[in-house]
């Protein structure tokens, strides 16, 4: 089966993909689009937290086959060439990033939040990272950087 | 494995009929952890998601009609007020990825005694409108869970939507899980409040083989309640509502929690949750 779909911004199409395949695996496996991860592939953890048509979803519970025609934006379309997104840049500047598994599908999940939050509450946080997963950080250094990027974002306004 | 990818609502009952050994698929959230970890090899899928048909709800002579496509985001975002249990259950769901994705109709499709969206459709009286190429049959919630996992679809149907009566009058649900998010519940709770017929809906999740309503409860605080002076809960018509809550429960021992621990949040969820219903009937009509 064919799949073709616009990935950050640009039409691509994978081929031989078999019908059950997940979209995480036609991003990783077919399109060398690694940066979303595949740790339980149950929904659980969110570190392959992609967005479809505008929405953040877990890529390892989208069939291939339903992607044909959409939109997906993951981690590696949010950054401009070397210039990191300011959500990117705040990981790594509160020090929210350890072994990296979760940055991924977090940078996602914490970009769609402040699109739609720009000035979220702990509460608001805690609840859009929920479907999240990180087994390193203890979370305080990810509500940092949460912190810090929605800080920048309204010093520009 | 194959993919079929309907167009249109005619074309996915055609496809149905035709292709019984293909699996529906929606938003995903449960086929795909099947496929992913094998537990579930169909002859191929049938992909309800560019139906655009079933992605709307609408609202016609009381009754509010929610298309099988309607993700639980919709649901928390659009009908908190014309189905304020169901949007309730719904802000429960997964996580919002899962959310973002899963249907109420899957939810159904699935038919786990766990299934979050089942107390309050069953409190609320819901029907499960279901359709074929041979015509489409309206199933009352209550009859449509017919066993563990199992509903009253028959090979060739589809659910096509849910029919919620809007009923303008408090609902609750309540779910014991080890955390806020991300939980099967343990047990939950669904309470609904019908001043106009003096009736009370309840629906009874994780507690039995099926999801389940507990009638002689309803009976019981349809009759306690002061539904002309508006007063109080009496405090052991309450407890009393609990206790038949937890009697009509059937629970297991699982990992997850004992039958006993079960049946006692079921008491605690229910008497919570008629509680918190009937104040806000108070406040909402004193105001
Ligand atoms: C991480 C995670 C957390 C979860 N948390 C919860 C939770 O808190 N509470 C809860 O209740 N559930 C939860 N679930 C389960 C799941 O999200 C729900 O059951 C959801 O409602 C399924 O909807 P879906 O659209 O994704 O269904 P799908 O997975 O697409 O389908 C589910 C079933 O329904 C059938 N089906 C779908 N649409 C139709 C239709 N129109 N007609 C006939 N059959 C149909 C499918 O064939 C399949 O058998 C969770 C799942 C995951 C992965
Ligand atoms: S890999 Fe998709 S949620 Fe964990
Ligand atoms: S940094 Fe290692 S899992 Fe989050």
């Amino acid at each position: 089966m064919r799949v073709r779909c616009t990935v950050n911004g640009e039409e691509r199409v994978a081929d031989d993909v078999w019908a059950g395949e997940s979209l995480l695996y036609v991003l990783r496996e077919r399109l060398g689009l690694p940066g979303s991860k595949n740790a339980c592939e149950q929904g659980e953890c969110g570190s392959c937290t992609v967005y479809l048509d505008g929405v953040p979803v877990c890529a390892c519970l989208v069939a291939a086959g339903q992607v044909e025609g959409r939109t997906v934006v993951t981690v590696e379309g949010l950054a401009d060439g070397d210039l990191l997104h300011p959500v990117q840049q705040a990981f790594l500047d509160a020090g929210a990033v350890q072994c990296g598994f979760c940055t991924p599908g977090l940078v996602v999940a914490v970009h769609d939040l402040l699109q739609r939050h720009p000035r979220p509450s702990d509460p608001d946080v805690r609840e859009a990272l929920a479907g999240n997963l990180c087994r390193c950080t203890g979370y305080e250094k990810i509500l940092e950087a949460v912190r810090l990027a929605a800080l920048r974002a309204g010093g520009d306004r | 494995m194959d993919l079929v990818q309907p167009a249109t609502w005619a074309e996915a009952l055609t496809a149905r009929a035709e292709r019984p050994d293909l699996l529906p698929i929606a938003g995903g959230t449960d086929v795909m952890v099947d496929i992913n970890f094998d537990r579930r090899r169909p002859e191929g899928l049938l992909d309800l998601t560019r139906v655009p048909e079933t992605a709307t709800w609408s609202v016609d002579d009381g009754v509010l009609r929610i298309g099988a496509g309607v993700t639980y985001a919709q649901v928390e975002s659009d009908l908190a007020d014309l189905a304020p249990g169901l949007a309730m259950a719904s802000r429960t769901v997964g996580s919002p990825q899962i959310r973002n994705r899963g249907t109420v109709a899957g939810n159904l499709g699935s038919a786990s005694p766990a299934g979050d969206a089942h107390p309050p459709l069953l409190a609320v009286g819901a029907t499960v409108e279901v359709e074929s190429v041979r015509g489409i049959r309206q199933v009352a919630a209550d009859d449509f869970f017919v066993g563990v996992k199992r509903n009253a679809l028959e090979p060739d149907e589809l659910i096509r939507s849910v029919l919620v009566p809007v009923t303008g009058a408090p609902q609750q649900f309540a779910k014991i899980g080890t955390r806020n998010a991300m939980v099967i519940a343990v047990a939950s709770f669904a309470v609904s409040l019908h001043p106009a017929d003096r009736r009370v809906g309840t629906g009874i999740g994780s507690a039995a083989p099926t999801p389940r309503r507990a009638p002689q409860a309803e009976e019981q605080l349809a009759g306690a309640l002061d539904w002309d002076g508006r007063g109080p809960l009496d405090p052991s018509a309450v407890r009393r509502f609990g206790e038949l809550v937890a009697d009509a429960a059937d629970p297991i021992d699982d990992v997850r929690g004992s039958a006993a621990y079960r049946r006692h949040a079921l008491a605690v969820l229910a008497a919570r949750t008629a509680t918190w219903a009937w104040d806000q009937h108070r406040t909402e009509v004193a105001s």
